[in-house]
């Protein structure tokens, strides 16, 4: 499905806007005012190097990292403050935050399972202590998801006990447990060895046939070639290049010209 | 277990049966243990000085028993208090309040910084010191008051004396094993939309039990033999003052002593199978083998065996006392 006709769709308002973000580590200056949109349903690739702020623009749209400047909106809303009367702002507390996260999921590199509960409990967790759903209905949902990521058959083991991709195909479910319209993945194939990257990147397609909102920061070309709607290149903390997938075989900018080269 | 090292009824047609490889060296070492412990036996058995008959006379007194059980009840209500201020301040240390943080570090350092025996005295006077206890506001009027003695008995200042000093102990334990939860783990229940004590409660404490445990196991014996301070308040009915009174009676001090150790360890070898019992409900999924990922997850928090700790002079003091008493 291509930008344009996302963008005629009923869609209108975009799932993502981040504005002008800027992110200071101190006097390191990581992001220096990224802007990107990201409307519904699409599937948008970060690409870039080490250290480019790739992570960290992820991770502030979720709030596991708070910003130093700009503004971010999902689905209209203003992420991490609330706007005051007066013009001003105010932080939100807990349960807001909280809220909020609640309609993203995200996807890690080092997978993040609760390595003390089993497969199907890392999967039922949030639905139960979170959305409040009973028990035996959270139990049987997530067994639909595990069914999902082919990982039915595997439900009572732990973490421990699974492959690196089948230990990042749960953490997807998990994810994916709570229905969330957007869904964060930062590298979720590089610390898996390279046989059992296509088994994730084969999951995470079929994520994006659902309609789920997709970003995905990734070094898997042929993955954002093949899915992505939306490609950004970032480099040194600002957005260096963007356009539809075609970018990646025919860059307009020296500096991505010369990172493809690298990786390819 | 869905995987396992044992036969499973699988038919693997080559399945290989070996031999394990014959080591000469625990059978040497058996034997030389075995002898040794006899030695000692027969030296114990035969030597007139730890004169049995009297051990076993007193081993079930009357006295004994309900020392042990004043024992116990002194053991199980310090470490709860202990544990449930531990936590408390542990969390306290870790929070965002800078009050809160400034109180915890305070009550650790206090707490830590002076010995128990001269809390134990100071709960005991208090009674005397602070006759009366009352609610109200500094230096303006009291809406409710009582008197120390009937708020806080002997029993009470033995309690409040033990679990306090113990508490700053265990809440360093606890921060330890908070602190060796993978920051990651965190971040994922954050995204999933879990709030801060939800995920303390849910997803990094369970963790931290692992590391928590067998420390705390050692602290509860600990103060299972550290309850023997308590006279100090003075709180006269435990096992180690039963056993010293009865000695002092008869003039005996050797095998009264022997019958507490008895019960020491006959207690203490309880506590041990009820920590590991721990430990193997809290390790769930980590004992499990990591297989196919070539060593590319996320650390698991290690396993300690138990902290050393500076409690040796609180043990030298139990025992000295216990002597001269
Ligand atoms: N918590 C932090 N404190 C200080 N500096 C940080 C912190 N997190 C990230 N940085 C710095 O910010 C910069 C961008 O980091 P980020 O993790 O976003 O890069 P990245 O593009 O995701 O790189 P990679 O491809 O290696 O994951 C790096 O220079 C990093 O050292
Ligand atoms: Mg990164």
């Amino acid at each position: 499905m291509s930008m344009q006709e996302q963008s005629l769709d009923a869609a209108g308002a975009p799932a993502i806007e981040i504005v002008q973000v800027h992110k200071a580590f101190g006097s390191l200056h990581v992001l220096k005012g990224v802007s990107l949109t990201v409307m519904p349903g699409t599937v948008t690739a970060i690409l870039g190097p080490s250290g480019s702020g790739k992570s960290t623009l992820l991770r502030m749209i979720n709030q596991l990292e708070t910003r130093t400047g700009g503004e971010i909106f999902i689905e209209g809303e203003l992420v991490g403050y609330k706007p005051l009367g007066n013009g001003g702002l105010r932080l939100l507390d807990d349960k807001e935050v909280a809220a909020q996260r609640s309609k993203i999921g995200m996807v890690f590199q080092r997978f993040n399972l609760f390595p003390h509960m089993t497969a199907v409990e890392n999967v039922m967790e949030a639905p139960v202590h979170v959305g409040g759903v009973a028990k035996r209905e959270a139990r049987e949902q997530a067994l639909n998801e595990l069914d999902r990521v082919g990982l039915a058959d595997r439900a009572n083991y732990y973490p421990a006990q699974l492959s690196g991709g089948q230990q990042q195909r749960v953490a997807i479910a998990r994810a994916l447990a709570m229905h969330p319209s957007i869904m964060l993945f930062d590298e979720p194939t590089s610390a898996l060895d390279p046989e059992l990257v296509g088994e994730v990147l084969a999951v995470m397609r079929q994520v994006a046939k659902e309609g789920i909102t997709m970003v995905v920061v990734t070094h898997e070309m042929g993955f954002a070639r093949e899915v992505a709607d939306q490609v950004v290149f970032m480099d040194q903390g600002v957005v260096v290049e963007h356009g539809g997938s075609d970018i990646i075989d025919h860059p307009q900018t020296e500096r991505f010209g010369a990172f493809l080269k690298s990786v390819l | 277990m869905p995987r396992s090292d044992s036969d499973g009824g699988l038919d693997i047609p080559n399945r290989i049966s070996a031999r394990p490889v014959r080591k000469p060296g625990p059978y040497i070492a058996a034997v030389v243990v075995v002898v040794v412990a006899l030695m000692l036996l027969h030296g114990m058995v035969t030597n007139p000085n730890f004169d049995w008959p009297t051990v076993w006379m007193y081993l079930f007194n009357e006295n004994v028993l309900s020392g042990i059980g004043w024992t116990l009840q002194l053991t199980v209500y310090a470490m709860v208090l202990a544990t449930v201020l531990a936590v408390i301040l542990a969390m306290m240390r870790k929070s965002a309040n800078p009050v809160l943080r400034g109180v915890s570090w305070f009550f650790i350092w206090f707490f830590r910084g002076t010995p128990v025996y001269t809390q134990l005295v100071f709960w005991g006077l208090l009674a005397v010191l602070v006759p009366r206890m009352a609610l109200g506001i500094p230096f303006g009027p009291e809406f409710w008051s009582i008197d120390t003695k009937t708020l806080i008995s002997a029993g009470t200042a033995a309690v409040l004396g033990l679990g306090l000093n113990e508490a700053a102990y265990l809440s360093e334990i606890v921060r330890a094993g908070i602190e060796a939860v993978d920051t990651g783990q965190s971040e994922a229940a954050a995204a999933l939309g879990m709030r801060r004590s939800l995920i303390m409660r849910r997803i990094v404490l369970p963790q931290a039990m692992r590391i928590i445990v067998p420390p705390t196991g050692n602290e509860t014996i600990g103060m299972l033999k550290t309850t023997s301070l308590v006279l100090a308040v003075p709180f006269s009915l435990e096992l180690q003052f039963a056993t010293n009174a009865i000695a002092n009676r008869i003039y005996k001090p050797i095998p009264l002593l022997l019958v507490a150790c008895i019960w020491y360890l006959v207690i203490t070898t309880v506590l041990m199978m009820l920590q590991s019992r721990l430990e193997h409900h809290f390790g769930k999924g980590f004992d499990a083998r990591a297989m196919g990922s070539k060593g590319k997850q996320p650390p698991l928090p290690g396993k300690t065996s138990g902290e050393p700790k500076d409690a040796v002079d609180k043990v030298n003091q139990a025992t000295m006392v216990g002597l001269n008493a």
